[in-house]
């Protein structure tokens, strides 16, 4: 009996999980505790940090479950999301719409509690997510990505509002920094599935204004988002040897940008994926190893 | 072409740490040329290590990999004589950026034989700087015993540079399979020489 229930959780757990998309989350929680750390003490104490940690993640994978719900149909006619949970039939929507209201809700809710500016952040970010663009934007214009950049930069954002306590121009740069890089992210992922995303008819950069034209904007978006990034960790007061590294890896990163409008490839375009997720993991661990 | 093993990857990611470590911690407080040289050497290892990990040996094919992993022996050769060699520092700056422009240049305007000669001078004269330097200082007492272990890095990126150098430049040395798996631990071996040595610098 106990063994069964055992398997029981194991399977719903599992299940749930993979409606988190726990990489994703993990990277945008990961930016909401960079921004936190930017603040430096005496804001910071563990108590915050924790209860940041977790109305945070709550929040995030509430709004990541409710996309999951609305592209049910979307992620059905792709391949690379065809086995997901929901298109698979290993959830019912039901189920689904059920675990990410009630994941946003006591996300949003304890943020509210724990500071309402900061909560306010933490509720428009899942708004620009589940409502701006996944609702009403992401089946009718390529350009979506943009407000879905802005929600990807509201974690960071509420993370530093925590820990000053208001909304500042170096919160608003690291949030900028966030929504430039996010095009490097998606338009290569986009081209890299572009078949799948055609069939899903969903609009994307490559397939409304062509590759050559996409590369250039990653191009563009890559050099912004490392000028942002770096002005940023300028403002925050990252010490000169962590900036050093950051302008090294953002050298990278435009490197790569630059090759891949000169000399395009399969291969550059998912070389310049990786690197941008790892530039920005990279960058955020930088941000809260320097300020500790 | 040769595959990345896991094993690989993880020599290359200790490698990119130690440059990093080595960029944020290792060279500090040194005069600004001397700063962006060391920073420029150690910050193309960190760089080349990651995408060797995201994208495997073939990232070496690129036209530009010869021109930037030149940079390495030029800014860390550039480093040592900015700093131990004050009066030669202009000179070597003349000749790192002439260096440099010419295997650019060679790249795409010249011979085979051509490009190979340049590449061959500049390593030479970088490497020969590496290896030498920190030997001499650290024999005549100048520097601690330890920041020998510089030129012997330097010893090791001259051999791995010139492989990769007349590899790319249709000259191979050595059958390229075998640089390929020499290339990870080569690399980390040589930072973690970097790093010891100049420690002790």
């Amino acid at each position: 009996m106990i063994r069964k229930l055992q398997r029981w959780i194991s399977d719903q757990g599992s299940k749930f999980l993979s409606l988190i998309k726990s990489l994703q989350t993990g990277l945008l929680l990961i930016t909401g505790l960079a921004g936190f750390s930017s603040a430096k003490c005496p804001y910071i104490n563990f108590t915050t940090l924790l209860a940041l940690t977790g109305s945070l993640f709550l929040a995030i994978s509430g709004s990541t479950v409710l996309n999951m719900w609305y592209d049910r149909d979307l992620d059905a006619k792709m391949k690379r999301t065809k086995c997901r949970p929901l298109p698979s039939g290993d959830v019912t929507p039901g189920e689904t719409l059920r675990l990410g209201l009630t994941l946003s809700i006591i996300g949003v809710g304890w943020s509210l509690l724990i500071d309402p500016l900061y909560g306010l952040v933490v509720f428009a970010g899942l708004f620009f997510d589940v409502i701006v663009y996944t609702i009403l934007l992401k089946r009718h214009t390529a350009w979506s990505i943009v407000w879905g950049g802005v929600s990807g930069g509201m974690p960071i954002l509420a993370g530093r509002v925590l820990g000053v306590g208001h909304v500042d121009w170096v919160g608003v740069a690291l949030a900028a920094g966030v929504l430039l890089w996010i095009p490097t992210h998606i338009m290569t992922f986009s081209m890299r599935y572009f078949e799948d995303y055609q069939r899903a008819g969903i609009p994307t950069f490559p397939s409304t204004y062509g590759y050559q034209t996409t590369r250039i904007m990653i191009a563009i978006s890559s050099v912004l988002a490392a000028l942002t990034m770096g002005a940023a960790a300028y403002g925050v007061g990252m010490t000169v040897g962590y900036l050093r590294i950051l302008i090294i890896l953002s050298a990278g990163l435009l490197y790569l940008a630059i090759s891949s409008t000169s000399r395009p490839s399969e291969q550059l375009n998912y070389g310049l994926f990786k690197y941008a997720s790892l530039y920005m993991l990279s960058a955020m661990l930088l941000m809260i190893v320097d300020m500790m | 072409m040769k595959d990345i093993s896991p094993l690989d990857r993880i020599l290359l990611l200790i490698t990119g740490i130690l440059a990093g470590y080595q960029v944020v911690a290792g060279i500090s407080g040194k005069p600004t040329m001397v700063l962006v040289a060391y920073t420029v050497a150690f910050g193309v290892l960190l760089v080349a290590g990651l995408l060797m990990i995201i994208m495997g040996f073939s990232v070496l094919d690129a036209p530009l990999v010869v021109v930037i992993s030149s940079l390495i022996p030029l800014g860390m050769s550039l480093g040592l004589v900015g700093e131990y060699l004050p009066p030669l520092r202009e000179v070597y700056l003349a000749f790192t950026i002439l260096g440099l422009g010419s295997i650019l240049y060679t790249r795409y305007t010249s011979s085979r034989i051509t490009k190979v000669l340049v590449l061959a001078i500049v390593h030479g004269i970088s490497g020969l700087l590496i290896f030498l330097l920190p030997l001499i200082l650290s024999l005549r007492g100048i520097t601690p015993a330890r920041f020998a272990l510089v030129g012997l890095g330097g010893g090791l990126i001259g051999i791995g540079g010139l492989l990769l150098s007349f590899q790319r430049a249709g000259k191979p040395v050595l059958p390229r399979d075998t640089i390929l798996s020499l290339l990870p631990g080569l690399l980390l071996l040589m930072t973690a020489l970097f790093v010891i040595g100049f420690s002790g610098g």
